[in-house]
């Protein structure tokens, strides 16, 4: 294997390990906040323990986020060296701003949140959660502004050999950059109410702290419902965005090979890459995909065969991620109604609560899903239209990103494993006892 | 005018994260030198614990500036000191998740592991960053086409060991103050003392350094060009020397406070011999890399500027606060306290 094809290998096994642990830490945070919002307001002592127990795993799983995100950022510099170079002025200028406007606002409050019981009053206390939460959330628009840019560049102009920046309104405020912000935080917020709610129904089916497990699982189930909802809405809203700036993408998001008016969606295909068209189509819906699409059922989609086959990207990977990530995302929606229905008496539908329990890996999979969609579906391109992937690469030697990547994969397995053991150790535990709560302060 | 104030700042991050991250790295190489036992363990890293992750992204920022302020330069930089790059990045990561971990499991064997982490993990990129800096300071073997010739080993020269031993050192004596600030008792003599044996060490290597800095690189250049520079590297060893006059008194925030102003000035004297330079070249003197040569277009370095002016203090002023908030010394009582839970 080459420079290229190892450092793609590294940077997205490093971006989709990373992302494991963003999303609960943006979920969770907010969760967390709602719970101290709730125990400042009422004075409920369970929800103060709600906030402690649920900071713990969240602590676990944000240092984990944190050290490996900073390998993302400097993996730009040492492994796409062309492409910092070329397009540095735009989307290293996005990142910085994320640095200082979010990523110290995050660690620096989260400190204080987790020490500072004791110390500060809890109004102040909660102020810092509510700062964590805010500045995940910042933290991730910058990162999905800087992402959307590689998706559909905007407000630049090619001079002295680079992509230089010429409108910075336009690159920040660009509407796709926004879609994506919506659909990842969406994602990340179901992922933690599923967590929060797949946690609580480990305990309520042993029938342990069942007031303080069924208040955490109505939170977050109302949390997951309102996203998942929003979710599927906008889902649609941003799938047309797609259609209309990165026909490629779409086209092999629904194995699309010849342009046509009044393009069907097919329940159930298997596309074939090596002879451009799809061994098996069930379920044909006339003119489905083109109203989806472009809100008209005669409209034209664009197919594979429009475009020349290096400038197609891989289709079978993401066509089946895409179909793993919609089908997960009403999956969620279905599950949230049912539990809107049974949220009066969790604890008589076992059943749910074991569904609950064993769905907690799920928007973790569509979560990883919709990153495959969106990044493999923008191959062969690194940024869309404008530079390609295998013009980006460092000019570095083979061996260094070999062992790199072999160091990669050793240090992250363990760590992967390491975490959702603690991660799970500490779940299982449960809350600490109503009497130590209330006295207890910081950790240690 | 905008690429040298860009210049200044990015010395200044850096200088601010040496500054900052310094005391936990260095305090985390020392851990089984200055603990005897667990509780003593869990003091230190608790006199780190509300500090080090808001340390840590001042290197995200001096990172990020570099890609947004030179984005030639931080590419070429970091994909040619790929290897130094990726153990710092490993040890860091190291360092990061023994501080997470080391209270979740209460093993003895699980947390030697972790300390032994954070020892490793700590002591790294001290030595890198130093190793790195130096090795900047002199000049890499980049071709005229803008290729680094060499690798990891290229790196480990005489003068750029010297660089990499003058962080440890600083950031060891550094480190053992940070202790002797947040500590009372056996702890705190046992970290005054540290700091006051490791100080001499600092001094006759930072003497090495300056004589290594004189006759293998070209930073004395600047300070012959314009003399009333030479403030700084002044001012380098005078808070070196009062930073030991300090640790005599027992006056630890103070001596503190003059190591910081050392490790700043120290770095400071580095970069401000290296302009414009920000990554020249020993082989090809027209590859060298430079403040203008390597610049983002004025528009990000506007909007840059603005950014970083209007937050950057605001930052500073909330992780001020922050230290004030957790100014008390650690004590046994603290680390004891959630043992229940």
């Amino acid at each position: 294997m080459d420079v290229l094809m190892l450092s793609r290998l590294q940077f997205a096994g490093a971006t989709f390990f990373h992302f494991l642990f963003v999303p609960l830490t943006l979920g969770l945070s907010i969760l967390i906040a709602i719970m101290e919002t709730v125990y400042v307001r009422t004075g409920d002592q369970d929800y103060r323990r709600m906030a402690r127990f649920w900071g713990k795993i969240f602590i676990i799983n944000f240092a984990v986020g944190v050290v490996t995100g900073i390998t993302l950022e400097f993996q730009f510099g040492t492994n796409w060296a062309r492409y910092s170079k070329y397009v540095g002025d735009i989307f290293g200028s996005l990142l910085a701003i994320e640095a200082t406007l979010a990523f110290f606002l995050e660690s620096t409050f989260l400190a204080v949140w987790i020490f500072g019981w004791k110390r500060l009053s809890p109004k102040l206390h909660c102020l810092c959660i509510w700062l964590v939460a805010f500045a995940s959330s910042m933290s991730a628009l910058w990162i999905l502004i800087a992402n959307a840019w590689m998706q559909h560049p905007v407000g630049f102009v090619l001079r002295n050999g680079r992509a230089e920046l010429s409108d910075f309104l336009a690159v920040v405020t660009q509407p796709f950059a926004f879609q994506i912000f919506f659909h990842t935080v969406s994602g990340a917020y179901i992922l933690g109410g599923f967590f929060v709610m797949g946690v609580s129904a480990y305990h309520l089916l042993r029938q342990q702290e069942t007031a303080f497990f069924t208040k955490s699982f109505r939170l977050a189930l109302t949390f997951a419902l309102i996203f998942a909802v929003a979710e599927v809405v906008q889902g649609h809203i941003h799938g047309a965005e797609v259609a209309k700036l990165q026909p490629t993408k779409l086209a092999s998001m629904e194995a699309l090979w010849d342009t046509q008016a009044n393009a069907p969606q097919v329940l159930f295909l298997i596309p074939d890459e090596k002879n451009e068209r799809n061994l098996v189509e069930w379920g044909k819906i006339p003119g489905a995909l083109s109203l989806l699409a472009y809100h008209s059922s005669q409209a034209t989609v664009k197919g594979l065969k429009d475009f020349s086959p290096e400038d197609r990207p891989p289709v079978a990977l993401t066509f089946v991620a895409f179909r793993v990530m919609v089908g997960l995302g009403f999956l969620f929606v279905l599950l949230t109604v049912v539990g809107w229905f049974k949220r009066r008496n969790l604890e008589a539908s076992p059943g749910y609560l074991k569904i609950m329990l064993y769905a907690i890996p799920l928007p973790y999979l569509a979560l990883q899903a919709g990153w495959i969609v969106t990044e493999v579906g923008r191959q062969p391109w690194i940024v869309y239209g404008l530079m390609r992937t295998k013009d980006a690469v460092s000019p570095i030697a083979t061996s260094q990103v070999a062992i790199s990547l072999a160091a990669f994969i050793l240090v992250y397995s363990a760590l992967g494993v390491l975490a959702f053991y603690l991660i799970g150790k500490q779940a299982r535990r449960g809350p600490e006892p109503l009497a130590a709560a209330a006295g207890q302060g910081e950790e240690s | 005018m905008l690429e040298t104030t860009w210049f200044i700042l990015w010395g200044v991050l850096w200088s601010v994260y040496f500054m900052l991250d310094g005391y936990d790295l260095g305090l985390g190489s020392l851990l089984p030198f200055l603990a005897k036992n667990d509780t003593e363990r869990r003091i230190i890293h608790r006199a780190m614990g509300p500090f080090w992750d808001g340390n840590e992204v001042w290197l995200i920022t001096a990172g990020g500036v570099t890609f947004a302020a030179f984005p030639t330069t931080y590419a070429m930089m970091f994909s040619s000191l790929y290897s130094a790059l990726m153990l710092i990045l490993f040890a860091l990561i190291f360092r990061g998740v023994a501080l997470a971990f080391r209270g979740e499991v209460d093993n003895p064997r699980w947390k030697a592991f972790w300390d032994g982490c954070l020892v490793v993990g700590s002591f790294l990129p001290a030595l890198l960053f130093g190793v790195a800096f130096a090795n900047i300071f002199r000049g890499l073997p980049i071709d005229a086409a803008g290729i680094y010739r060499g690798n990891l080993f290229t790196l480990l020269n005489p003068y750029g060991l010297l660089g990499g031993v003058l962080f440890v050192c600083l950031f060891l004596v550094h480190g053992s103050l940070w202790l002797a600030v947040k500590t009372a008792g056996a702890l705190q003599a046992r970290a005054g003392a540290m700091a006051g044996r490791l100080w001499p060490v600092l001094l006759v290597v930072a003497a090495m350094f300056l004589l290594g800095t004189r006759t293998q690189t070209p930073l004395f250049n600047n300070y012959q060009a314009r003399p009333v520079l030479l403030l700084i590297p002044t001012l380098a060893v005078a808070s070196l020397i009062y930073t030991y006059v300090l640790i005599r008194r027992a006056a630890w925030w103070q001596a503190w406070f003059a190591s910081s102003l050392t490790i700043v000035s120290i770095t400071l004297f580095g970069v401000v011999g290296l302009y414009p330079n920000l990554f020249p070249s020993s082989l090809a003197p027209a590859a060298s890399l430079t403040a203008f040569n390597s610049a983002s277009s004025p528009l990000t370095l506007k909007i840059m500027l603005g950014v970083a002016l209007t937050f950057v203090p605001l930052v500073i002023a909330y992780q001020t606060w922050v230290h004030f908030l957790f100014k008390d010394k650690v004590t046994e009582q603290d680390v004891t306290y959630d043992e229940g839970y």
